[in-house]
């Protein structure tokens, strides 16, 4: 049997799921949309059924997105996914409401589990609840209490799937789809329902309302100066930890491939299969798993944050900041997440049901500027920037380093409002939502989430980077066979002959790399990036540097055979400001390097970006359409710099 | 004397009397503001936008431009 989960926001939907699922779910896209659909089984005695957990709507009658898939799944019995069943979650503390969307469901004809969830909270709150005036009312539903939050009501859910009834119902409320088309006639029935909801007197209000904890902590949490002092101080953990705690299990995962590749290379015989696993998948493999601690330590928080309904209260606080940008409050976190990386930023804004919002936030973060680009930043600002001081006090090149991470946030929120202009959007966004109360997380469900964030991840946009990746080796560790000769002719000369074994080994990997299939197209651009001033030394470095953006210092050092080594970065500073043209110029200029820093800030860089962002809106039109603006706003303003300043 | 719900002042109590028929008056309604409900507005965003209310122990928060679709009286 296959049966829809469905049910207001903030119901413990999800505490249900997966409190019924455990770790048997699989997480998905509905068919044709970026609607996140998660899927497990349950097991009961008359067999193994399989519940599908739709987003959370108050009612049928569809506006966002999320909300389109649930009307489009119930509506349509040919739909892969419309339900035999329906167990449906009530939040018992407010169910007047609640049931409002039950009645329509009900009306529709499904056979249905009504779960009062949060039991405990509606006692808390001094409510009585006539269950047997509920069951009189609705005779064909099976009514069970729950308090899934601690596990409470399990069995009793699984007992009623198992005991359900089908049969004509009469139904609740008039309710004739083809006459409710019209948001007047929606009203009306909206309201009319609810109102016959109400009169039945199914919950009463006992008044011993217990002291209202949420309203004085929102008082609090969205103060105008300690609202924004405290949100400030939970981003600071929150970076500090996907910063400078990350870079652990990074570096461990990090020096394992390493090892890994090595240990390979060893075991296998020596040729093109053990280069191609050795060189080209390991090292795609680790590229992959490298980003995960970040996005598990930054879902670790999102969802503690969401859990205890923190979350809704940052974009209350934030809603009228982001507004004129096309954005909502929403937007905040996925922007500012990707200040320590785009891929986690650009999966947290899952959350944001409105799909153009959405849309616009995901093009727009990978302006903010990335912790892969600060190797490149550091690299040219000590290159071509001098120590200064202005005014005494403030270092130049601190003054620049912060100058780029501006620029990356102006850009972000300059191209929200160009999209939002561009993009159409078929219904205007809506903005009410409910501010839950204030709860203790369970870990449970933090960790489930987690795990789920980082297997869609390493499953879904995990193949991507590795195969590029490895088309990205195979184009530097491959060229045309001229290469092998010219290394005969490199061996020979005096300057080979004369280094140290190290020294040579430096030297025949410059020549490889640079006589490589990306070598030679690195040459080929050269009229292409001149402009920029840049070399095809440069192209070479900026096209290897598609893997991620520190590749680009990497490379570089690679190129100038100075060994691909962090500790060689004075080496390699010193070895590109000699870098001389034939007429006796810098080739690191301050025009170059300037016009190379501001191409970092704004070029799309990053193939693991665009696997993430093919995912999250379901198609390869949209990372296309961020690469090729993203890649034209970074060629003109490198152009202009270097024009201003040569 | 009918007003909109965007313009009470903090913790002033008021009665929904109408939602006229717009795009997201469907949704406001099946939110709890339906008419006859008891409203309160009970803190304010930042820059006074958006603002939360309360309705039937339960706290949403509206923007002032979908607060202006409720029409309320001063009970």
């Amino acid at each position: 049997m296959k049966i829809a989960l469905l049910g207001n926001p903030n119901t413990g939907k999800s505490s249900i799921f997966n409190m019924l699922t455990g770790l048997r779910q699989q997480v998905g896209n509905f068919p044709g949309v970026t609607v996140e659909k998660k899927q497990g089984d349950i097991k009961t005695k008359t067999g193994i059924h399989q519940l599908i957990d739709f987003p959370g709507t108050y009612s049928i009658f569809a506006r966002a997105l999320d909300e389109q898939i649930v009307e489009d799944v119930l509506l349509n019995i040919q739909h892969t996914d419309y339900p035999d069943a329906i167990i449906y979650v009530a939040d018992a503390a407010n169910l007047e409401r609640n049931l409002l969307f039950f009645t329509q469901l009900y009306d529709s004809g499904f056979p249905i589990v009504l779960v009062l969830n949060m039991w405990d909270r509606a006692q808390q709150k001094g409510l009585k609840i006539d269950t047997e005036l509920l069951q009189k009312q609705f005779p064909l539903a099976n009514i069970v209490r729950a308090t899934a939050r601690v596990s409470i009501g399990k069995s009793r859910i699984i007992q009623a799937i198992d005991t359900l009834q089908k049969g004509k119902n009469t139904p609740f409320f008039d309710f004739n789809l083809d006459e409710l088309q019209t948001d007047h006639a929606q009203t009306e029935n909206t309201n009319a329902r609810l109102e016959k909801l109400r009169q039945l007197g199914i919950v009463q209000d006992l008044q011993i309302k217990a002291p209202n904890r949420s309203n004085r902590l929102d008082q609090i949490l969205t103060h105008r100066i300690y609202g924004y002092l405290i949100f400030s101080a939970v981003l600071l953990i929150i970076f500090q930890f996907i910063f400078s705690f990350a870079s652990i299990p990074m570096d461990f995962i990090d020096s394992q491939f390493v090892q890994l590749s090595s240990w390979i290379a060893n075991l296998l015989p020596e040729g093109v299969l053990s280069k191609l696993i050795s060189q080209g998948l390991i090292p795609g493999i680790g590229g992959v798993l490298v980003f995960v601690p970040q996005i598990a330590i930054l879902f670790f928080f999102i969802s503690l944050l969401e859990e205890s309904g923190y979350l809704s209260r940052v974009v209350f606080i934030m809603d009228r900041l982001m507004r004129p940008f096309g954005l909502n409050g929403k937007s905040v976190v996925p922007l500012l997440s990707s200040v320590a990386c785009a891929i986690p930023g650009i999966m947290s804004a899952r959350t944001i049901s409105d799909w153009k919002e959405r849309l616009i936030t995901i093009l727009v973060a990978p302006f903010m500027s990335c912790s892969a680009r600060i190797p490149v930043y550091t690299l040219l600002i000590s290159l071509v920037i001098p120590k200064t001081y202005i005014a005494g006090v403030l270092n130049l090149q601190g003054i620049v380093l912060f100058g780029l991470y501006l620029l990356g946030i102006v850009f972000a929120l300059a191209t929200a409002v160009i999209l939002k202009l561009l993009i159409k959007s078929g219904k205007p966004g809506f903005h009410v939502m409910e501010l839950p109360d204030y709860k203790t997380p369970r870990l449970y469900n933090v960790g489930l989430t987690v795990y789920e964030k980082v297997k869609i991840f390493i499953f879904d946009a995990g193949k991507i980077i590795v195969a590029i990746s490895i088309l990205l080796w195979a184009l530097a560790s491959y060229g045309p066979n001229s290469r092998e000769n010219n290394l005969s002719k490199l061996r020979q000369k005096a300057n080979y002959t004369a280094a140290n074994q190290a020294q040579q080994q430096e030297l025949e990997s410059s020549l490889l790399l640079s006589q490589s299939y990306i070598g030679h197209f690195g040459k080929w651009m050269e009229p292409v990036i001149k402009p920029l001033g840049y070399d095809w030394k440069i192209g070479i470095a900026l096209l290897s540097s598609f893997a991620a953006r520190e590749v680009f210092v990497g490379s570089l050092a690679t190129i100038y055979s100075v060994g691909n080594d962090t500790d060689n970065n004075k080496r390699l500073v010193q070895k590109l400001k000699d870098e001389k043209y034939e007429d006796g110029s810098s080739v690191y200029s301050l025009a170059t390097g300037g016009s190379l820093l501001i191409f970092y800030v704004f070029a799309m860089q990053c193939m693991a970006t665009l696997a993430v962002v093919k995912r999250e809106t379901n198609s390869w039109k949209w990372p296309l359409i961020q690469l090729a603006f993203m890649g034209i706003i970074a060629y003109l303003s490198a152009f202009i710099v270097y024009q201003l300043l040569s | 004397m009918s007003v909109t719900l965007d313009s009470i002042s903090l913790n002033q109590q008021v009665q929904i009397t109408a939602i006229p028929a717009s795009a997201i008056s469907p949704k406001l309604t099946e939110m709890g503001l339906t008419k006859g409900q008891k409203i309160t507005a009970i803190f304010k965003a930042p820059f006074g936008d958006p603002i939360a209310y309360e309705i039937n122990g339960n706290v949403i928060s509206m923007r002032k431009e979908e607060a202006m679709h409720v029409e309320v009286q001063v009970a």
